[in-house]
């Protein structure tokens, strides 16, 4: 069904050159992978690559969050109380100085928001690659070995998913104490679960295939088959649950410093902000709670869209997967 | 095809592959909430026999008669519920998974279905680099020279290792599956179906592909197949299989002048004539019924129920795979009442009720009182 996809767009700029002298035709012979076919119809997505460059700018916001601080001169933690506070001690609206202004403490929104991208980005990817790792082969495990490993591994996923995440988190958080590395462990160590089902009943199909088969008449080891021959099988469906997992990720490590349990002060950090702007919204003071909501909004619509594009383009039936 | 390059050691020595009394059943777990039963398949049930070197034997079936599962256990991907497989000399049977490595660079297989057998996310020269990359004898350049040759050998141009398989034809994906098989010269190939799956056309460019590369490399094949014509084209021996036993195993061209089991009679009888002139002198014999579940096969001979010439006997005593009507050994035949030469089997009517025909799972065949009925009314 791919090639049919394929085919229906408009060709690329090599046609089909059928007996063409065998010397000319090896250049062409490179054959178009499932994941070649995949990005082509990805790149003809107009709103996952509208997304996409939004992403990029977030990413580059948060790579040259630096840069911005030292061309305003205002550094993420720096407290203005002269410039940045008006006589009675209230946040400044946006002006030339501070261009989304100031926050309860005098300190420069927009430098701020910059900083907390880099915190949702690296919580975003680092819980989600652990989830996704630790998943896939969770999943492969089961799948594959089945019977009793599959049956531990299943009730252990029951159990995970039985547990009231936020409690949890917020408990842990409070006996280990907050730091990012918690907070994206407790994101993957809460995610897996639905990867590993996933992957599980992918691998479960797939493992009755002829070609496992033949890689066993062979003499293929059990590890090599999970990871050679399965793996790249389930690769797909694994890539866009992860790219859906980046946003609720993002959101999730949001809540949870909004809540006071997630990344400690002063680092800058969208879901902190929030929390704290809701003290000083009361007095007119929008701006504070309204540009870190916008900041985190767009990155999760953004992913949000960006995967749903991954999904259609590398899962064009749209039958294998959830959602 | 029988092969001129091996030294030509009579007796034991001659037998690369032995299967002796080879009997595999599938647990099939029929649970009522609390009340678990324990049902078997039996896929196979005390299959013997021997492959020579050299040599192709044809083992031919219904589906469902426990072909594939047999070629599986010889290969070990299943384990063997019990029996003895000789390989080469040495005994398979109960080899981990790990020693059986070794003997699977002589031994391979060559699956039915081109698309299922090859891995869709890998490219050609990946799967084809299978064998070397597992056993670790190539990599790199070399690993890719030898894949080549390998495409070479079997048809394939070697410029399109990078190819995936969905890029490829049906006759073209089983080249593949056959140069994968062949990558290691093994001494025994296992073909379950290679052609059943694909267009006549391409059947025999298949077909000769395997013999020419028999006649190369000296390899010997189990070749198993459910097209009688095929098997008789490519076979030196053919065993033929009813419902996980072999019901007769003979040199082919005694196999089909002298059919001693009605089930081969039968199925002999259902190959098309190519020309339409004589097709209408051949009598047709048809076989009623449906082949019985292998999870309670019938008692004594396994094909009473549909035997144009089943008896009581043939429901009471399972008969011998012996030669029979004075056949040399290497004919042998599982059947209490075999077909003589030149019997139309036609014509042929049982002597058991009805009843104990048609009730597939022999409760009632084993029922005495059916047969003396039976048999008080024919006294009568």
């Amino acid at each position: 069904m791919s090639q049919s996809l394929a085919a229906a767009a408009p060709p690329p700029t090599e046609p089909p050159s059928p007996a063409v002298a065998e010397g000319a035709a090896a250049k062409k012979i490179e054959g178009r992978s499932p994941w070649r076919l995949g990005m082509e119809r990805l790149l003809r997505d107009r709103a996952a690559m509208i997304s996409l460059g939004v992403i990029i700018l977030i990413v580059l916001l948060a790579i040259f969050a630096p840069v911005i601080a030292a061309i305003t001169g205002h550094g993420p933690d720096e407290q203005f109380a002269a410039t940045g506070l008006t006589a009675i001690g209230q946040p400044k609206g946006p002006n030339s100085t501070f261009l989304l202004g100031t926050d309860n403490l005098g300190r420069d929104v927009f430098v701020r928001i910059a900083y907390g991208a880099r915190i949702s980005l690296i919580v975003g990817v680092a819980a989600t690659a652990l989830t996704v790792v630790v998943g896939a082969v969770a999943g492969l495990v089961s799948g594959y070995f089945g019977g009793l490993t599959d049956t531990l591994i299943a009730r252990f996923i029951d159990w995970l998913l039985a547990i009231p995440f936020l409690l949890f988190a917020i408990s842990l958080v409070v006996i280990i104490g907050p730091s990012l590395v918690v907070v994206i462990i407790v994101i993957g160590f809460f995610g897996w679960a639905s990867v590993g089902r996933i992957v599980r009943g992918q691998v479960l199909s797939i493992k009755e295939k002829e070609y496992i088969e033949a890689a066993r008449a062979l003499g293929a080891s059990s590890w090599r088959i999970m990871f050679v021959d399965i793996l790249p099988n389930v690769l797909a469906p694994i890539i866009v649950y992860a790219t859906l997992l980046i946003p609720l990720a993002i959101v999730t490590e949001a809540s949870l410093s909004y809540l006071g349990v997630g990344i400690p002060p002063p680092t800058p950090d969208w879901g902190q902000m929030i929390n704290d702007a809701q003290n000083v919204y009361q007095y007119g003071a929008w701006w504070f709670l309204v540009f870190p909501s916008i900041a985190l909004l767009v990155t999760t619509l953004s992913f949000n869209i960006f995967g749903d594009g991954v999904r259609d383009a590398f899962d064009p039936r749209g039958d294998r997967l959830f959602v | 095809m029988s092969n001129e390059s091996v030294v030509s050691a009579p007796g034991d020595d001659d037998v690369l592959l032995r299967v002796e009394n080879v009997v595999k059943y599938f647990p099939v777990s029929s649970s009522q909430l609390f009340r678990r039963q324990r049902d078997f398949v039996h896929a196979v049930e005390g299959v013997s026999l021997e492959v020579r070197r050299g040599q192709t034997l044809g083992l031919v079936g219904e589906t469902g008669c426990g072909k594939s599962t047999l070629a599986r256990c010889i290969m070990r991907l299943y384990d063997l519920t019990s029996g003895k497989i000789t390989f080469d000399g040495h005994d398979i049977s109960t080899l981990s998974r790990r020693s059986m490595r070794p003997y699977r660079r002589d031994m391979q297989m060559i699956f039915q279905d081109p698309y299922g057998s090859l891995n869709p996310r890998r490219r050609v020269g990946s799967i084809i680099g299978d064998p070397f990359a597992i056993h670790k004898i190539a990599s790199g350049q070399e690993r890719k020279k030898k894949v080549q040759e390998v495409m070479e050998l079997v048809g394939l141009n070697p410029e399109h290792f990078n190819r995936f398989p969905a890029e490829f034809s049906g006759g073209q994906r089983q080249r593949i599956g056959v140069a994968r098989a062949l990558a290691f010269r093994p001494k025994l190939v296992i073909c379950d179906e290679p052609v059943s799956a694909l267009d006549v056309s391409i059947q025999a460019q298949i077909i000769n592909l395997l013999a020419d590369l028999q006649k190369e490399f000296g390899l010997t094949y189990l070749f198993i197949a459910h097209d009688l014509s095929v098997v008789r084209h490519v076979s030196d021996s053919v065993a033929v299989m009813y419902l996980g036993q072999i019901s007769e195993i003979a040199p082919t061209s005694q196999l089909w002048d002298h059919p001693r089991h009605p089930y081969t009679d039968a199925l002999l009888s259902a190959v098309p004539v190519p020309n339409p002139d004589h097709a209408g002198q051949q009598e047709r014999i048809i076989l009623v019924g449906d082949v019985p579940s292998p999870v309670a096969p019938p008692s004594g001979c396994r094909f009473h129920p549909r035997c144009p010439k089943a008896a009581p006997t043939c429901v009471e005593q399972e008969p011998v795979l012996e030669p029979r009507l004075g056949d040399g050994p290497d004919h042998r035949t599982k059947c209490h009442f075999p077909v003589a030469d030149g019997e139309d089997l036609s014509l042929a009517r049982p002597t058991i009720s009805a009843e104990a025909r048609i009730v597939e799972t022999g409760i009632l065949a084993g029922d005495d009182t059916s047969l003396t009925a039976l048999g008080s009314k024919e006294e009568s």
